[in-house]
C-alpha cells in the first residue's frame, strides 16, 4: 500500500487542537487531582479512624475499577442515578481528577510516611504543634520524594485521556478516529497521533527530570 | 525548687507496663543521671516528660504544667523541656545554622535576624560556628549532636533531657559531646541524661538513679553507688558497662 504522508500535513492543525484538548483536560484534572490526592493521602496517613477510613474507601474504590468504568459512571449512570446531567468536558475533568487523586493519595501517604519518625519527634520536642511540623518539615522532605511516582502518575493521567473517546470528548485519539473514519489512512494517522503523544509525555518527562535535578533527594 | 515530679506515675503500652508508679521529683541544678538494663524504660522515662510518650497513670507534673492537659500545655511543656536524641534527628534539608534558628523563629517568634544571632551564639557555644553554613550530612556525628544540642537550647529550655546522646557516636567523638553537657551542667541547667558514661556520671552528675522493670531501684550519689552499688543486679550492670 502507497503511504502518503502528506495527509498528516493536511490534518496537523485538527490534531494539534485535539492535542490541545488533551493537554486542557490532564492540567485541570491533574491540578484537581494533586489537591484531592494530597487531601485523602494525608488523611491517610493522619486521620483519626473516621478520615482514615473515608480516605481508604474512595482509594480501594477507584483502584479496584478501570477507568473507562468510572467514566462511564460518571457520564451515563450518574445523571440516572442522582438527576444531574454533566457534559462530556465536565465528565473528563470529573473522572481524571477522582482517578489521579487516588493513586496520587498512595503516592503522598508512602512519601510522608518515608520520612524517619525521629524528624517529626524532634519537631515536636522544640514545641511546634504537629501540623506545623508537617508543613515546616515533613512536607518539604517528602515532596522530594514525591517527585518521580508523581511524574509517573502525570504520565499515566494524560494517556488516560484518550479513553474520553468513550463519552465523545474531541481529545487527540478521538480526533485521530474522525480523521481516519473519513479518509481511511491507518498508518500515516495513527503514526501522528502516537508521536503527538510521545512528544508530549516526553516534554513532562524533561520537566520533571530537570525538578528532581534541581532538588537534592534527603 | 522542684521542676519534675513523677506522682506513682504509669506508662503501659498496650498489655505492656513500661512504667510502673513512679514517684520521682528533680530540683532546679541537679543533673540527674539515668542508667538501667535494656527495657528497663529509661528512655520512656524521660520521653513521658515532654510529652513524646503519654502517661497511662498517674500524674507528672513540668514547671508546674501536668503532661496530661491541653494540646497547648503540652506545646509549653516541650519549650520548657529541650530534647537531644541518640540520633541527633537533625533537619536534612537545614544547615547547621536554620536547624538552630528554627526553634526561636518558629516557636518563640523571634524574626529572621534575632533567630540567626541566637543560633550562631549558641553554635559558638557548642564550638561549630565555623560550620554554621554546613548541611547536617556534611557534619562528623559529633559535629551533629552538638548542633542538635545547639538547637535544643536555642528555645531556652529550663530543662534539658538526654537520650544516650553519645552512644552512636565513635569513642574518639563521645568527648566532645559530653564536654558541651559538662559545660552547660556547670552553668547550673537542669539535666536529666541517660547514658551508659559512668565516668560522666561520676564527674558530672549530682544524682545517679538505676531503673529496673518500669521502677526507681536505686537513687543517690553517682560516686557513692557506682563505687558501692548497693543491690546486686546493679552490681552486675555496672559490670557490663
Ligand atoms: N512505642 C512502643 N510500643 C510498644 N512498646 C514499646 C514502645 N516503646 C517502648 N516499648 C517497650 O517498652 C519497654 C521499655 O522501653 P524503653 O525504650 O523505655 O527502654 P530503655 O530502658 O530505654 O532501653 P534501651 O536501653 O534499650 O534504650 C521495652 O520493652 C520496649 O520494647
Ligand atoms: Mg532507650
Amino acid at each position: 500500500m502507497e503511504m502518503d504522508w502528506s495527509v498528516i500535513i493536511d490534518f496537523l492543525p485538527q490534531l494539534l487542537e485535539g492535542a490541545r484538548t488533551t493537554i486542557y483536560i490532564t492540567v485541570v484534572g491533574l491540578l484537581g487531582g494533586v489537591v484531592l490526592g494530597t487531601l485523602a493521602g494525608l488523611m491517610r496517613a493522619y486521620g483519626g479512624r473516621v478520615l482514615n477510613a473515608i480516605a481508604f474507601a474512595y482509594i480501594e474504590l477507584i483502584r479496584g475499577t478501570p477507568i473507562v468504568v468510572q467514566v462511564m459512571f460518571l457520564y451515563f449512570a450518574l445523571p440516572v442515578l442522582a438527576d444531574l446531567r454533566i457534559d462530556p468536558m465536565s465528565a473528563a475533568f470529573l473522572a481524571i481528577i477522582v482517578n489521579a487523586g487516588a493513586y496520587i493519595a498512595e503516592i503522598v501517604r508512602g512519601a510522608f510516611l518515608s520520612i524517619g519518625k525521629g524528624l517529626t519527634e524532634a519537631g515536636l520536642a522544640i514545641g511546634l504543634p504537629h501540623w506545623k511540623v508537617l508543613v515546616y518539615i515533613i512536607g518539604p522532605l517528602a515532596f522530594r520524594r514525591l517527585i518521580p511516582p508523581l511524574g509517573n502518575q502525570f504520565i499515566v493521567s494524560l494517556k488516560d485521556t484518550s479513553l474520553f473517546i468513550v463519552i465523545g470528548v474531541g481529545e487527540l485519539t478521538r480526533t485521530g478516529q474522525e480523521i481516519m473514519a473519513s479518509n481511511f489512512r491507518a498508518v500515516e494517522i495513527w503514526t501522528a497521533v502516537a508521536i503527538i503523544y510521545l512528544v508530549m509525555t516526553g516534554t513532562l518527562s524533561l520537566i520533571l527530570r530537570t525538578i528532581e535535578k534541581r532538588m537534592r533527594i534527603l | 525548687m522542684t521542676i519534675i515530679e513523677f506522682k506513682n506515675t504509669s506508662k503501659s503500652f498496650g498489655p505492656l507496663k513500661v512504667l510502673d508508679g513512679v514517684d520521682l521529683s528533680i530540683d532546679v541544678g541537679e543533673v540527674v543521671v539515668l542508667v538501667g538494663p535494656s527495657g528497663s524504660g529509661k528512655s520512656t522515662l524521660l520521653r513521658c516528660i515532654n510529652g513524646l510518650e503519654m502517661i497511662t497513670g498517674g500524674d507528672l507534673i513540668i514547671d508546674g504544667l501536668s503532661v496530661t492537659g491541653s494540646a497547648r500545655q503540652l506545646r509549653e511543656i516541650r519549650q520548657e523541656a529541650g530534647m537531644v536524641f541518640q540520633q541527633f534527628n537533625l533537619f536534612p534539608q537545614l544547615t547547621a545554622l536554620d536547624n538552630v534558628a528554627f526553634g526561636p523563629a518558629k516557636v518563640r517568634g523571634l524574626n529572621r535576624a534575632q533567630a540567626r544571632e541566637t543560633a550562631l551564639d549558641l553554635l559558638e557555644k557548642v564550638g561549630l560556628r565555623d560550620k554554621a553554613g554546613h548541611y547536617p550530612a556534611e557534619l562528623s556525628g559529633g559535629q551533629q549532636q552538638r548542633v542538635a544540642i545547639a538547637r535544643a537550647l536555642a528555645v531556652k529550655p529550663k530543662v534539658m533531657l538526654f537520650d544516650e546522646p553519645t552512644s552512636a557516636l565513635d569513642p574518639e567523638l563521645k568527648q566532645e559531646v559530653l564536654n558541651v553537657m559538662r559545660a552547660l551542667a556547670e552553668e547550673g541547667m537542669t539535666m536529666v541524661v541517660v547514658t551508659h558514661e559512668m565516668g560522666f556520671a561520676k564527674q558530672v552528675g549530682t544524682r545517679l538513679i538505676f531503673m529496673e522493670h518500669g521502677h526507681i531501684a536505686v537513687d543517690g550519689n553517682p560516686r557513692e553507688v557506682i563505687d558501692t552499688p548497693p543491690n546486686d543486679r546493679m552490681k552486675d550492670f555496672l559490670q557490663h558497662v
